[in-house]
C-alpha cells in the first residue's frame, strides 16, 4: 500500500528558465564590464563605477516610494517630485542652523547634523505626503487621467509654495568636513559622499526587502499589490495601509532629496521635476510596482550615465532613454513585471 | 453653411456663442481694435495656442491620452521653420518646406513614441513622453551647432512680412498697414483653418470612435475597432498640428529657442489652459487659450498693484506677489479638475440644458 502512495509532483522549473528569470540581476555586473571595456583605464572605470552606484542609490531612495505606491493602490504619483525637492530645502534650511556642527572638525557631529537634517526632512515630506493623499488624491482613485492631472496640479502648486517660503534663488551649502573629500586607491579617487550614499542605498534595499518578504506588513502590502480587493474581504483596512505606504514612500523622497541635495551642493525648487524624469525611466525599466526591479533600474540607469557622461557628454540622457527602449523592447512591462496591465 | 463650416458641432450655448464671438471679433480686428506693439504680439500669441491647445485636447479630452511631449512636437515645428529660415534664407519656398519637414518629423516622432507606448496603459504613455520630451529638451539646448543652443534661433523672415514693408502710405483708421499687419492676419487665417480643420476631425466618424474609445477602450475593441490604431492616428494628428502652431510661432517672433518652445513651463501652461477651458471640446481650447494668455499678460499688472497694497501684511504679499500667479492657477486647476472637469464650456453648456 505504502507503495502505490501519491507523491506530490513538485514542479521543477527548468534551468534554462531559472536562468532567463535571473537575468535582469546579470544586467548589471554586464553593464559594468561593458564600461571598463569601453573606458579601458580601470581607474577612471572605478571612480565612475562608484559614482554611478552612489546615483542609483539615491534614485532607487527616491523611486522605491513611488514604484510601491503604484503597485498597491495604482496611483501613480507625478508630484513625488514635489517631495524630493521639499526635502531637500528642510534638510538645507536644518544643516545652515547647524553650521556650528557642519564645520567643526568632529566627525561624530557632523554626522548627528546630517542625521537630524535627514530626519526633519523625512518628517516634514511624510507629513506632507499625508495632506497630499488626503486632499489630492484620495478623491481620484481609480481614475488615471484625473490622477495625473491633479498630481501634476499639486507639484505646480507645491513648487511655487516653495518658492514662497524659501524664495525665487537657488540654495547652496557645501558638504559637512567629515563627508568632503576622497580617499585615493591607487590612481582612483573615490569620494567619500558617495560611499556614504552607497552604503545607505544598500541599507534601505535591504531593509525595505526585510520588510516586504518577513513582517506582516509587508505581507499585507504584497498580498494588496497582488489582489486589493481580496485583503480588504479578509478585513484588513487597505485603505490605512495605503496611506502609510504613501506617507512612507514621501519620507523617503525627502531623504533622496537631501542626499541629492548634498551630493549636488546646489538645490532649485525645480530639481524635483528635473529628476523625476530619471525617476520615472527607473520606475518604467524595473516594472510598475516591483522594489527589485525598480534597484536594478536604477542601478542600470546611475552606471550607464556615469559611463556616457564620460565617453560622450553630449548623449548622456539620451542613452537612459535608449536604455529605456532596449529594455521595454525586450520586456514591454519592464524587467519584474508585479502588476498585470489593468 | 455656417454649420456646416463648424462641421456641425455648434457652441449650444447663448452665453458660450457670445462669449466665442467676442473673442473672434477682437481677435479679427485686434490690430484696428487694440492699436499698440503689446497687444497686438498678445492676439497672434492667442491665436498661436489656441491652435496648439485645441491640438492637445484632442489627445487630452478626446483620446484620453495625457501626453507631456507636445511642446516637443511644438518645438519641432518651429525649429523645422526656423532652420530652413536661417539656413536657405528668407523665401517663402523655405518657409513652406521648413514647416512641412516640422511636421513630417513630427508626425513620425509621435508614431514611433505612440506603437512603441500607447498599446500598454495611458499611465505609462505619461511618463515614457515626460522622459522623451525632456530629453529632447536637452538634446536641443546641446546641439548648438544646428539649434543655437539656449541662445536659440535668429533668422529673418520675407521681407513682406516685416515692419519695413509697406502696403499703403498711409494710415487706415489709423493703424499703418506695414508687412506686420500681414504676419499677423497670416497667422490669424492660418490658426482660423487649423481649428477648424480640428473641428472637422473630431465631428467626424474618426472623432466619434476616438471618444468611443476614450470612455470605454474595452469595449470599443471588442466592436472591432482597433484601438492602438486609433489612439496612434489621434496622437500623430495632434502632434502635426502642434507642429504647425510651432511653425507659425516661429514666422511671427523671428526667433526660436527653447524656452518659447520646449520648456516645461510651457507644457504645463497648455494642460491649465485645456483643463480651464474645459477638455473634449474645442471651444473649451478659444476660451481656455484666450483667458490664459489675457491673465498672463495682464493679471501680472493687477497683483503687483494688489501685493503693493497688502505689502503691511508679510505672508499675504508674498502670497499674491505677481510671480506666483502659477500658484494660484495649479490651485484653480486642481478645484476644477475636481469640480469642473468640464471646464469653462462644460459649465456654460450644463447651464443652458
Amino acid at each position: 500500500m505504502s507503495d502505490t502512495s501519491i507523491k506530490p509532483r513538485i514542479e521543477k522549473v527548468p534551468l534554462s528558465e531559472q536562468f532567463f528569470q535571473k537575468l535582469p540581476v546579470l544586467l548589471v555586473p554586464m553593464l559594468a564590464l561593458g564600461g571598463l571595456v569601453a573606458i579601458g583605464s580601470p581607474d577612471s572605470w572605478l571612480t565612475l563605477t562608484v559614482a554611478g552606484l552612489a546615483m542609483g542609490m539615491m534614485i532607487f531612495i527616491m523611486a522605491s516610494g513611488l514604484t510601491v505606491v503604484f503597485g498597491l493602490m495604482d496611483v501613480i504619483n507625478f508630484g513625488h517630485g514635489a517631495f524630493v525637492a521639499v526635502g531637500a530645502f528642510v534638510g538645507f534650511t536644518v544643516l545652515a542652523w547647524l553650521a556650528g556642527w557642519t564645520t567643526s572638525p568632529s566627525v561624530m557631529l557632523n554626522l548627528f547634523a546630517v542625521l537630524i537634517a535627514i530626519l526633519a526632512a523625512m518628517l516634514v515630506t511624510g507629513l506632507l505626503g499625508y495632506a497630499f493623499e488626503r486632499v489630492i488624491v484620495m478623491p481620484v482613485y481609480g481614475e488615471h487621467l484625473k490622477q495625473i492631472l491633479v498630481t501634476m496640479g499639486g507639484l505646480i502648486v507645491a513648487q511655487q509654495m516653495i518658492y514662497v517660503v524659501w524664495g525665487p534663488d537657488e540654495l547652496h551649502l557645501s558638504r559637512p568636513e567629515a563627508l568632503k573629500g576622497s580617499f585615493v586607491i591607487g590612481e582612483a579617487a573615490i569620494e567619500k559622499y558617495r560611499l556614504v550614499a552607497v552604503g545607505i542605498g544598500l541599507a534601505l534595499f535591504l531593509a525595505m526587502r526585510h520588510i516586504l518578504k518577513s513582517t506582516k506588513v509587508g505581507l499585507l502590502v504584497r498580498a494588496g499589490v497582488e489582489n486589493g480587493e481580496m485583503v480588504e474581504a479578509l478585513g484588513y483596512r487597505i485603505r490605512r495601509l495605503f496611506l502609510i505606504v504613501f506617507m512612507t514612500g514621501s519620507a523617503l523622497a525627502g531623504l533622496g532629496g537631501v542626499m541629492w541635495g548634498l551630493y549636488q551642493e546646489t538645490i532649485t525648487a525645480h530639481m524635483g521635476s528635473e529628476i523625476m524624469v530619471l525617476v520615472f525611466i527607473v520606475v518604467i525599466i524595473g516594472g510598475l510596482g516591483s522594489v527589485e526591479g525598480c534597484f536594478i533600474g536604477a542601478l542600470l540607469v546611475g552606471l550607464l550615465a556615469n559611463y556616457t557622461a564620460f565617453l560622450a557628454p553630449k548623449v548622456a540622457l539620451i542613452s537612459t532613454i535608449a536604455l529605456m527602449v532596449a529594455i521595454l523592447m525586450w520586456r514591454p512591462q519592464g524587467l519584474y513585471p508585479v502588476v498585470k496591465a489593468k | 453653411m455656417l454649420t456646416k463650416l463648424f462641421s456641425g458641432d455648434t457652441p449650444r450655448s447663448g452665453l458660450l456663442t457670445v462669449l466665442l464671438l467676442i473673442v473672434l471679433v477682437s481677435l479679427a480686428f485686434a490690430p484696428f481694435l487694440f492699436p499698440g506693439t503689446k497687444s497686438l504680439e498678445t492676439a497672434a500669441r492667442i491665436c498661436i495656442f489656441i491652435v496648439l491647445v485645441a491640438s492637445y485636447d484632442l489627445l487630452l479630452g478626446y483620446s484620453g491620452i495625457v501626453s507631456f511631449a507636445h511642446t516637443m512636437f511644438f518645438g519641432i515645428g518651429a525649429y523645422g521653420t526656423a532652420l530652413a529660415l536661417s539656413s536657405t534664407g528668407p523665401s517663402y519656398w523655405s518657409m513652406i518646406w521648413g514647416t512641412a519637414a516640422g511636421a513630417v518629423l513630427a508626425a513620425a516622432f509621435a508614431l514611433a513614441i505612440g506603437l512603441f507606448s500607447l498599446r500598454v496603459k495611458a499611465i505609462f504613455f505619461a511618463m515614457v513622453t515626460l522622459a522623451v520630451a525632456s530629453a529632447f529638451a536637452v538634446l536641443v539646448s546641446q546641439m548648438s551647432w544646428l539649434t543655437g543652443g539656449e541662445d536659440g534661433l535668429n533668422y529673418k523672415i520675407p521681407r513682406e512680412l516685416t515692419p519695413a514693408f509697406k502696403l499703403v502710405k498711409e494710415k487706415v483708421l489709423g493703424v499703418r498697414i506695414n508687412g506686420k499687419l500681414l504676419a499677423y492676419y497670416l497667422v490669424f487665417f492660418a490658426s482660423a483653418i487649423l481649428f477648424l480643420m480640428m473641428l472637422r476631425i473630431v465631428n467626424s466618424p474618426f472623432g466619434r470612435t476616438l471618444k468611443a474609445v476614450r470612455d470605454n477602450a474595452f469595449r470599443a475593441e471588442a466592436i472591432g475597432y482597433r484601438v492602438v490604431w486609433y489612439r496612434t492616428t489621434a496622437t500623430v494628428l495632434s502632434a502635426v498640428m502642434a507642429a504647425l502652431a510651432g511653425s507659425l510661432l516661429a514666422i511671427w517672433l523671428r526667433y526660436t529657442g527653447p524656452a518659447t518652445t520646449l520648456s516645461m513651463e510651457i507644457m504645463i501652461d497648455i494642460l491649465l489652459m485645456v483643463v480651464i477651458g474645459g477638455m473634449g471640446t474645442l471651444y473649451g481650447a478659444v476660451l481656455g487659450a484666450t483667458i490664459f494668455i489675457l491673465a498672463q499678460t495682464y493679471l501680472h499688472n493687477l497683483m503687483g498693484v494688489a501685493a503693493d497694497a497688502t505689502s503691511a501684511v508679510p505672508l499675504v504679499s508674498t502670497l499674491i506677489a505677481p510671480e506666483r500667479w502659477l500658484l494660484w492657477l495649479g490651485v484653480l486647476f486642481i478645484l476644477s479638475v475636481y469640480f469642473f472637469p468640464t471646464g469653462i464650456v462644460g459649465r456654460l453648456r450644463a447651464g443652458r440644458a
